[in-house]
This record gives structure tokens, C-alpha cells and sequence, in this order.
């Protein structure tokens, strides 16, 4: 342990709490003190909720004194993306629409974790609505890059994965629609583990594409994220879409190493396209694995291009009508209008910012009379092409991997101009949101100028053990243990 | 060549009051982004089923039973406008 | 050149769930605006639904008593459009895959039974409500809108017929069957006055007996049954006039005014409804399973047409089987009295004639008053053995409806029971007899009129406790 508490990991936190070398009082200042010194920085956070973060503290240490075994989130400070719900404490999803709207109740793994004692200390910035990979689409100014301030942290979840990269939260919950989690995760140098679509409820996540979107983890390590998803996945009666059966039990093969394992390479991903010191680094963890005793060959998924296209077809279509809500009638922000059409549009225009505007447009188009056929509907059927892709060769392999991002963390206002190169980013993620199957990340090495390269591993839906098991293994031969500089509670 | 669309009609039925400036910027892109999923097109999917959901399930319902309300006035404290116990908005279209 | 109409029905109606269609919040609140709300029936960001598994099983009885075919595999879509009570600005409804498809609801018609097709039933939730202040009489120059969502989220089946119904009167005989039939499962109060059931209409006409199809017109804003007559009626009689004069019928949809007794144009619309439906994708599609839809079949009750078959089976005339068949509590009465040996016919007749004018005048329904089958029975008893007159019956009935007693009670109570013993009348008739010798003559000569004479005299001699039948037979045969 380095001595500042806001560099313990959950379970080294957790630990030191239930062995009494740690309140959670003292843990949660240690975090309060990483966040004022890389605030001004970063903006990772938009509301820091300081009485709630106290009140849940306390009553950790309470539980703890009484000698009561609290559970493993007890007193653990976490961060909410600013996209779930949580009961009188501002939830903006990152949009001027929502500036000060305060929801009347709590998402449900927001109950979850407060139910494990987790101490929540505040809401992270987004694009808005989680349309992005930069958080630059945030109306309230993007988060920077805790490696490197002049770079974008990824998104949408970038301020949930500076957090965390910096330490001004020990996990943090983050949305992955098309790869929200896990390329921040990347750019960000932690672990960010996007579950089976099911697993996690959605209920009280403002919704961008409901068939795609979930709520998953990010930590500084795989067992950590193990832990903060087995707090928040299980049946939801709440939530339709959600899984009935047994969630997948994680622990019992999580150190179970890479031997025997079988590991199938993204042809269509792992190749050119990819940033040199990215394919290097990647390169490399492969061969450790091979060396380590796992199974390394090289599979095709020809449908991977066309995942993209279907993406971008079946997101938008669904955002458009899940953004339909938002019109200044019941709730958020509202400008003048004459009439109540007028002013719903003219509300809606100064509300949403470009992208989002962007995606309404195109998924309502998208749906629009005539263009059902060869849009909406021809993407479903291209989702199942790549969902039959996925299972052939889930049936050859036990998982399947790739660079998460083909680049390290590129410069703010780098690629605001163009959003088709923006959606680029995504290449690599986004398949596994159409096939419904989890996804993680976590950090194997650094480029040239010290910025973070993600390796991610893909599992079938339902997947979870041998994913974890498998990013593990990596994460065991990878020995990553850089922090950011910014990682400092000392003023600069 | 990016695909023609009626920009107009499509921020009618989105309800959103853009200008023709804005109208114009994003017919462009729509249209950039619509070639990309042009692609589609060349796909022989013939008989291939749309897929709804990636885990199928079926019958996820409730039993008929009442459960608690939310409070009126934490709700309409965030209302933009409200006239006691209502929402209140401007006249409708039809209205005038 | 005569014109006929062409109508379909589209019916909508409010379930009687305990809780809405999509969430918890409870259904039928109603009293103080927005006090039945949730994230889900408000639309909040996050919310999400959850389909209530007893409005999908009321639907689906519905389809099975109508002899609808149920679907296999159901799916809900978003029908999106923007307006203010809608909180999500799109409404969870069905598409091309149904809860129930075809079907049918015979209707009596002129000349006959009209078999009228159903194109469909599903399932979908309703809006919140708007209140126009400012309005004065229609919807104009509001100066603002109240919202209020109680009922916004509340279960919706829409019923659609096929456009079978060839009149106005077709088309509310079909409405009021529907609507019984739908009060005969329980699964809504049907009650039109407080719109839980609403109907809009699609009108053509075309040549008398011609088999095209004219330029069909909907028709919205009817609330009762008689306002859907008159607004067919209405709206036939503008599209034979526009045809007639040689011109065209515009396709659109009419608004129906009651204070003014027409149909006008409705505001034209820039899009015509792009409604842009897609699967649900927060919900998952409904399988109903055999065993559930054998329960659902199992359990549904003797539906109106059942019911009133049975009963001129019984003997009962159309319209006295029509009236026990869709009085409040009607039917099951008669059933109990004629199994406690009442005769049918007569017990319907003292249902629908004494019966209902003394419940009138006491305001009370048939539940509450304190008459069973078994009343029934024993009233039959009476007068079949002569002991009540059927004057004295009705007395009886109202005695027992004022919760005097059984008819056995109350008849001795008010001392109605006539003599039928034979000595007894006998002896009356010759007193009263030997007393009037001239009118004996006069009727034995062939003035059979004095026959009513004679037996008035009797019955004054009995203080009227004589069978009035029984005292007439005595007179003829002891005056030869």
C-alpha cells in the first residue's frame, strides 16, 4: 500500500476495513481529498454528493464497529455515471435538457449497491446520453485523460473511468451501448467489464438503446470488477429484459489460469487498422498466453464490417423514440413556445446537443415510412447474421479477443469534426452489444508517449466465469501496475 | 453520391424546430452516414429471421397487483410548469 | 340510385385491472389528478415497463368467447407520435402480430342475424387527460393545458370489426352486444359516460347493392350509443348527398359534434400519422401457453347470445329474453326460480313488470332487494293452485320486495289468499244466485255479459278472496 487509501483497491479496501486498520470515514476523506486535487483537472465528476457519501459511511463504520460483516462493498466508495438514477440527487445524463432534474427514485443497482453499504460519491460525466466516445458530447465540458489532460478519457463513461484511473473512486458504474465502458476502460489504463445483456438491470438507466444498452463496472483490477458486478447483476422484475436464470458464478474458476484455454484472435480486428504500438503490446500479451499454455489461433468473423452499419442503424432507431420523452412537458428544461408543439421543438433543439441531434434524425428516418425495410428492419436481420458469426465460433473457441481501440487516447477536439471517424472508434466493441454477449477490458501495456493500451476479451452470452477467468490470466502475465501522474492528492 | 433525404420532414416528426442552416448541415451528414449503411443493401439475408433481443425470452409479465405511487409533489416540484395538482402547458395546435 | 353504408367499429375499452397496463400504479384512481403516477406511467428517464399478465388474460377471453383465433406468438410495438398527455411520446401498442385475429359477434338486424367479422383485438396503453382552460364549449382558444396522467398508462383493448354493418342501427346494436358480452366476462365496466368505452367509426357508402368499396371516412368523438347511430346516420347521408350531386368523398377523418348533430373535418394534419412502428424493444414477445388458454376457455361464463337462446328456449318471447338476459342479476333469478318450479315465462314477465317498476320506485337494483328464486317459486305455488289471484300476485311480489317476508308470509299478512275450496265458493255462487233471479234468466235467455255481474256479486259476498277463474266456472255451471 502506497498510504493514501484512494490508492487501495476494493478488495485491499475492504480487507483493511473489516480488519479495522480503515474506517470508512477515513477512506472516504482520502477519496474526497483525490478528488479535490484532480478535479479542477479532470472533470470527471458533474455532483459530488457529499452529506449522502457521509450518512453512508458512517453507517459502515457502525455496522463494522457492531461487528456485523457488512458484505464486500461496505464503505467502499463508488462513482455513478451521471446517466442512472439516483433519488434527489441531480441526474443530468450529461444533457443541458436535464440541468437540475433530481429523480424521484433510485435505479435499481443504485439500490443494489446501497443496499451493500457502498458509499456513492457522486454522479461522472458523460456524453451526453451517452452518445459518444470522448465525453466531449457532454453539455457541461468533457473530462480529460488522466494520462495526459490534453486527451480525451474515451466514452461515453470517461468521467467514470478517470475517476477511478485517478482514484477519486474505487469502482465506479459506467453504461456500454457500444463500447462505453470498455474503451474508456482502455483509454483510461483499468478494467472496465461490460456483462451479458440481461444480467444487469436497466431499470432507472436513461435509456439510449434499450436491445443494446447495460450497466457494468469499472475498477483498477479484474477481481474487483468481479465483485461489483456480482453485487449489481441478478433478476429485476422491474426490468422485462432482464435475465431470469441463475446469473453466472464467477469466483470459483476466476484464478483457474490460462492453461488449456482456448483463445480465438479477431482476424478482422487485430490487424491493420490498429495503431502499431497497439498490435504490439496485443502481440505480445498473445504470445505470453501461448507460452502460459493457452490455445492461440486466429478466427474470422466475416460479419464483423457489417456490424458496424447494423449499429448504426438499429441504435439510433431506438434512441429516437427513447429520446421522444424528453419535451419539456413533465420534467427537465423547457423554452417558451405558443403552442405546446412549438414549444416541445423548440425545447428539444436547444436541448440536445450535435450527435444526439445527429442519431434522433437518423433513427427516426431510419423508421420512417418506406425505409422500415431497408433500414431498421434490414439491420435486425444482419444482427442475427452476426450473432450466428459469434456462436460458430464460440463453438471453436472458449473466448475471443482483440485490441480494444485501435488507437491510444487521441486529442481533445481531434475528431469532433468528423463524426463518422468518431464512430470508428467503436469498431471493436460494438459486435458484442448486437450479439448481447459480455466484454472486458483491462490494460496490457503503454505506447510511445505512456498512454494505455487496452486488450479485450469477448465470451458467449452468459459467459461471465471463463471471460473473468480468461482477462485474469492477462491481467496476471500483462503485470500492468502504471498509474497516471495525475494519481496525486499532493497540489500541484 | 450521399443519399437524398427530406431533412425537413424528418425534424417534423422529431419534433425538433431546427433552421435551414442546421437543416442543411445535417441532411449532408445524414446522408454520409446512410451511405455507410448502404453496405447493408449487397447482403443476401433472404430468410434470415430479425433478431429483437439477443437472449431470447418470452412471457416477462406481473401479476395484476397495486404497488406504491410515487409522492404527487416530489414530482411535480420538477415539473417546468404546473398549475396544482396539474402539468400545465401551452394551448395545442389544434387549439387555435 | 339508392346508397348503402359500409361500417366498421373500432372499439375501445378500458380493462378492470387492479393496477395499469405497463406498472403498478393503481387503475381506476381517478379522484385527485396525478395521484396514481409512477417513473413508468410518467414517462421518467429509466422507467421501463412490465406487461400486466391480467389485462393480456382478459384480452385473450375476450378473443375466445368471439371465436377469435389466439396468437402463438404476440408482440408489442411503439406507435410514435408526439402529444402532451402521451409521456413518452409514443404508446405501447401492438402491430402485425396481435393478441387475437378474426372472430366474430352476430348482431340482430333488420331482417335477420348480421354475422360481423372481427378483424382484430390487441392490447395497448391509454393516455393521461387534458383539460383546456379557457375553452369555451369545444376545444378553441385555450389559453393553457392541464395534464393529468392517472389514466395515462391504464390497460386498453381495441376491438375492430370488419367493415360488415350495413346501418346505423346495425352499428349500435353491435356496440351494446360487444358491450355486453364485455360485461358478461367482467373485465371492464363498460361505463360510456366515463369513457371506458369509446368508439370511432369508418363509414363508405356505395351503390345498393353494389360489392365495391367507396371512399371510407372515419369518424372520431362518439361517446355513447346513441350518438354513434346518430353519427352514421349523419355522415351516410353527407356522402350519399356529396355522391349524389356528383361529387367525390374526400378520404379524412370527421370529428362528431353532439350539440350540433354533425360531422366536421377534423384539422388536416402536415403527416398523416407516420407512426413508425418497431418492435418494443424493452419488452419481450407473449406465448400463451395451451394450458392456460384450455383455463381461459374452461372459465368463460354463458355469454349474452348463449344466455338469451337458452331462455326462448324456455319459452320467452325476444324481447322478454333480451331484458332478463341483460338485467343486472336478472338471469340468474330466473334460472333459480324456475329450478324452485316457477314457469318461465310468467316469472320473466313478473321480473320485467312488477319486478323492475318497484325497484324504480324504491331505487334500490335487484341485488339489494330481498327477493330470491326460491320467492319465485313459491309465488308460482300459489297461483297455480289458485290460492292467489294474479292481481293478488303482484301485491304479494311488492310485499316481499319491501321485505315483508316470503310471498307465503306476506300474502297471509295482507290477507290475499283466495278461497278456492269448492264448498265454500259453492255456496257463495248459489247465495248470490238465489238473490238475483231476473239476471239468472237473462243469462240463461243468452246475455252472457251478466256472467261478469254474477261474479262481481260473489266476489263482494267473499270480501274479494274468491278466485275470480274458479267463481266464473261456478257461475256458468250453476246457472246451466
Amino acid at each position: 500500500m502506497s498510504g493514501d487509501p484512494a490508492d487501495l483497491t476494493i478488495a485491499e479496501a475492504a480487507a483493511a476495513l473489516r480488519s479495522g486498520a480503515l474506517s470508512a470515514a477515513d477512506l472516504l476523506a482520502a477519496v474526497r481529498r483525490r478528488a479535490g486535487a484532480t478535479e479542477a483537472q479532470l472533470h470527471a465528476y458533474l455532483t459530488l454528493d457529499v452529506e449522502g457519501a457521509e450518512r453512508a459511511a458512517e453507517a459502515a463504520d457502525a455496522a463494522l464497529s457492531r461487528g456485523e460483516d457488512p458484505g464486500p462493498l461496505a464503505g467502499i466508495p463508488l462513482a455513478i455515471k451521471d446517466n442512472m438514477c439516483t433519488r434527489g440527487i441531480e441526474t443530468t445524463s450529461g444533457s443541458r435538457l436535464l440541468a437540475g432534474y433530481r429523480p424521484p427514485y433510485d435505479a435499481t443497482v443504485v439500490g443494489r449497491l446501497r443496499a451493500a453499504g457502498a458509499v456513492i460519491v457522486g454522479k461522472t460525466n458523460l456524453d451526453e446520453f451517452a452518445m459518444g466516445s470522448s465525453t466531449e458530447n457532454s453539455a457541461y465540458g468533457p473530462t480529460r485523460n488522466p494520462w495526459d489532460p490534453d486527451r480525451v478519457p474515451g466514452g461515453s463513461s470517461g468521467g467514470s473511468a478517470a475517476a477511478v484511473a485517478v482514484g477519486s473512486a474505487l469502482g465506479a458504474l459506467g453504461s456500454d451501448t457500444g463500447g462505453s465502458i470498455r474503451q474508456p476502460a482502455a483509454l483510461c489504463g483499468i478494467v472496465g467489464l461490460k456483462p451479458t445483456y440481461g444480467l444487469v438491470s436497466r431499470y432507472g438507466l436513461v435509456a439510449f438503446a434499450s436491445s443494446l444498452d447495460q450497466i457494468g463496472p469499472f475498477a483498477r483490477t479484474v477481481e474487483d470488477a468481479a465483485t461489483l458486478f456480482e453485487a449489481i447483476c441478478g433478476h429485476d422484475p422491474s426490468d422485462a429484459t432482464s435475465y431470469r436464470g441463475v446469473p453466472p458464478v464467477v469466483r470459483p474458476t476466476l484464478e483457474a489460469g490460462p492453461e488449456g484455454l482456448r483463445v480465438g484472435v479477431i482476424a478482422e480486428l487485430a490487424g491493420e487498422g490498429n495503431e502499431p504500438a497497439v498490435l504490439a503490446a496485443f502481440g505480445r500479451t498473445l504470445e505470453a498466453l501461448e507460452v502460459a499454455g493457452a490455445e492461440v489461433r486466429e478466427v474470422s468473423l466475416p460479419s464483423i464490417p457489417y456490424a458496424l452499419d447494423a449499429y448504426y442503424l438499429i441504435a439510433p432507431a431506438e434512441c429516437s423514440a427513447n429520446l421522444a420523452r424528453f419535451d419539456g412537458v413533465r420534467y427537465g428544461r423547457r423554452l417558451p413556445g405558443d403552442t405546446v408543439e412549438q414549444m416541445m421543438a423548440a425545447t428539444r433543439r436547444d436541448g440536445f446537443g450535435p450527435e444526439v441531434t445527429r442519431r434522433i434524425l437518423l433513427g427516426t428516418y431510419a423508421l420512417s415510412a418506406g425505409y422500415y425495410e431497408a433500414f431498421y428492419g434490414r439491420a435486425q436481420q444482419v444482427r442475427t447474421l452476426v450473432i450466428e458469426d459469434f456462436a460458430r465460433a464460440y463453438g471453436r473457441v472458449d473466448v475471443l479477443v482483440c485490441p480494444t481501440s485501435p488507437t491510444t487516447a487521441f486529442a481533445i477536439g481531434e475528431r469532433t469534426e468528423d463524426p463518422l471517424a468518431m464512430y470508428l472508434a467503436d469498431v471493436c466493441t460494438i459486435p458484442s452489444n448486437l450479439v448481447g454477449g459480455p466484454g472486458i477490458s483491462l490494460p496490457v501495456g503503454r505506447d510511445g508517449v505512456g498512454l494505455p493500451i487496452g486488450f479485450q476479451v469477448l465470451a458467449p452470452p452468459l459467459g461471465e466465469a471463463v471471460l473473468l477467468r480468461a482477462a485474469r490470466a492477462v491481467e496476471v502475465l500483462a503485470g500492468f501496475a502504471a498509474r497516471p501522474a495525475l494519481a496525486t492528492s499532493e497540489a500541484r | 453520391m450521399p443519399v437524398p433525404i427530406d431533412i425537413a420532414k424528418v425534424a417534423r416528426l422529431a419534433r425538433l424546430a431546427l433552421t435551414p442552416d442546421e437543416m442543411e448541415a445535417y441532411g449532408a451528414q445524414l446522408g454520409a452516414i446512410l451511405e455507410h449503411a448502404a453496405s447493408l443493401q449487397a447482403l443476401d439475408i433472404q430468410g434470415v429471421p430479425p433478431t429483437a433481443h439477443p437472449l431470447p425470452m418470452l412471457n416477462a409479465l406481473r401479476p395484476d397487483e397495486v404497488e406504491e405511487t410515487l409522492e404527487r409533489e416530489e414530482v411535480l416540484a420538477q415539473a417546468p410548469d404546473r398549475d396544482g395538482p396539474y402539468f400545465r402547458v401551452p394551448p395545442f395546435m389544434e387549439d387555435e | 340510385m339508392g346508397y348503402e353504408a359500409v361500417i366498421g367499429v373500432e372499439t375501445h375499452v378500458e380493462l378492470a385491472t387492479r393496477s395499469k397496463m405497463f406498472c403498478g400504479c393503481p387503475n381506476g384512481f381517478g379522484a385527485e389528478p396525478n395521484s396514481s403516477i409512477c417513473p413508468v406511467c410518467l414517462g421518467l428517464p429509466g422507467a421501463l415497463p412490465v406487461p400486466n399478465a391480467r389485462a393480456i388474460e382478459a384480452t385473450v377471453s375476450l378473443g375466445l368467447a368471439l371465436g377469435a383465433e389466439v396468437a402463438p406468438h404476440s408482440v408489442f410495438h411503439r406507435k410514435n407520435y408526439f402529444y402532451a398527455d402521451l409521456p413518452k411520446n409514443y404508446q405501447i401498442s401492438q402491430f402485425d402480430l396481435p393478441l387475437c385475429r378474426g372472430g366474430h359477434l352476430d348482431v340482430e338486424a333488420e331482417g335477420g342475424t348480421r354475422r360481423v367479422g372481427l378483424t382484430r383485438i390487441h392490447l395497448e396503453e391509454d393516455t393521461g387527460k387534458s383539460t383546456h382552460l379557457g375553452a369555451s364549449g369545444r376545444i378553441r382558444a385555450a389559453e393553457a393545458v392541464l395534464l393529468d396522467f392517472n389514466r395515462s398508462g391504464v390497460p386498453l383493448m381495441e376491438v375492430v370489426s370488419e367493415p360488415d354493418l350495413r346501418s346505423p342501427e346495425e352499428a349500435r346494436a353491435f356496440a351494446a352486444e360487444l358491450r355486453a358480452v364485455i360485461l358478461a366476462l367482467g373485465i371492464s365496466e363498460a361505463r360510456l359516460e366515463e369513457g371506458q368505452m369509446r368508439f370511432d367509426a369508418n363509414v363508405s357508402v356505395r351503390p345498393e347493392g353494389g360489392s365495391g368499396l367507396g371512399t371510407k371516412v372515419e369518424i372520431k368523438n362518439m361517446n355513447s350509443l346513441r350518438s354513434l347511430q346518430r353519427a352514421l346516420a349523419f355522415e351516410a347521408e353527407r356522402q350519399t348527398g356529396l355522391l349524389s350531386a356528383g361529387g367525390e368523398v374526400e378520404q379524412e377523418t370527421r370529428h362528431w359534434d353532439e350539440a350540433a348533430g354533425c360531422t366536421r373535418a377534423g384539422r388536416s394534419k402536415e403527416e398523416s400519422s407516420d407512426y413508425r412502428y418497431f418492435p418494443e424493444p424493452d419488452l419481450v414477445p407473449v406465448a400463451l401457453e395451451a394450458a392456460l388458454l384450455d383455463r381461459l376457455r374452461e372459465a368463460l361464463p354463458e355469454l349474452p347470445a348463449q344466455r338469451r337462446a337458452r331462455y326462448a328456449a324456455l319459452g320467452l318471447d325476444a324481447g322478454a329474453a333480451r331484458l332478463v338476459a341483460e338485467g343486472d342479476g336478472y338471469g340468474p333469478l330466473l334460472d333459480a326460480a324456475v329450478a324452485a318450479g316457477a314457469d318461465p315465462r310468467q316469472g320473466a314477465n313478473w321480473l320485467t313488470g312488477e319486478v323492475t317498476a318497484h325497484l324504480r320506485r324504491l331505487g334500490i337494483t335487484l341485488a339489494d332487494a330481498p327477493l330470491t328464486g326460491a320467492h319465485l317459486g313459491e309465488l308460482h305455488g300459489l297461483v297455480a293452485a289458485g290460492r292467489l289471484s294474479a292481481t293478488a300476485a303482484k301485491e304479494v311480489l311488492a310485499g316481499v320486495l319491501e321485505g315483508e317476508g316470503t310471498p307465503a308470509e306476506v300474502a297471509a299478512r295482507r290477507d290475499l289468499i283466495q278461497i278456492s275450496d269448492e264448498t265454500v265458493l259453492e255456496a257463495a255462487v248459489a247465495e248470490v244466485l238465489a238473490a238475483h233471479p231476473a239476471e239468472v234468466e237473462r243469462l240463461r235467455a243468452g246475455e252472457q255479459r251478466l256472467i261478469g255481474f254474477l261474479v262481481g256479486k260473489v266476489m263482494q259476498v267473499t270480501g274479494g278472496k274468491a278466485d275470480p277463474r274458479r267463481v266464473s266456472e261456478a257461475v256458468r255451471r250453476a246457472a246451466g
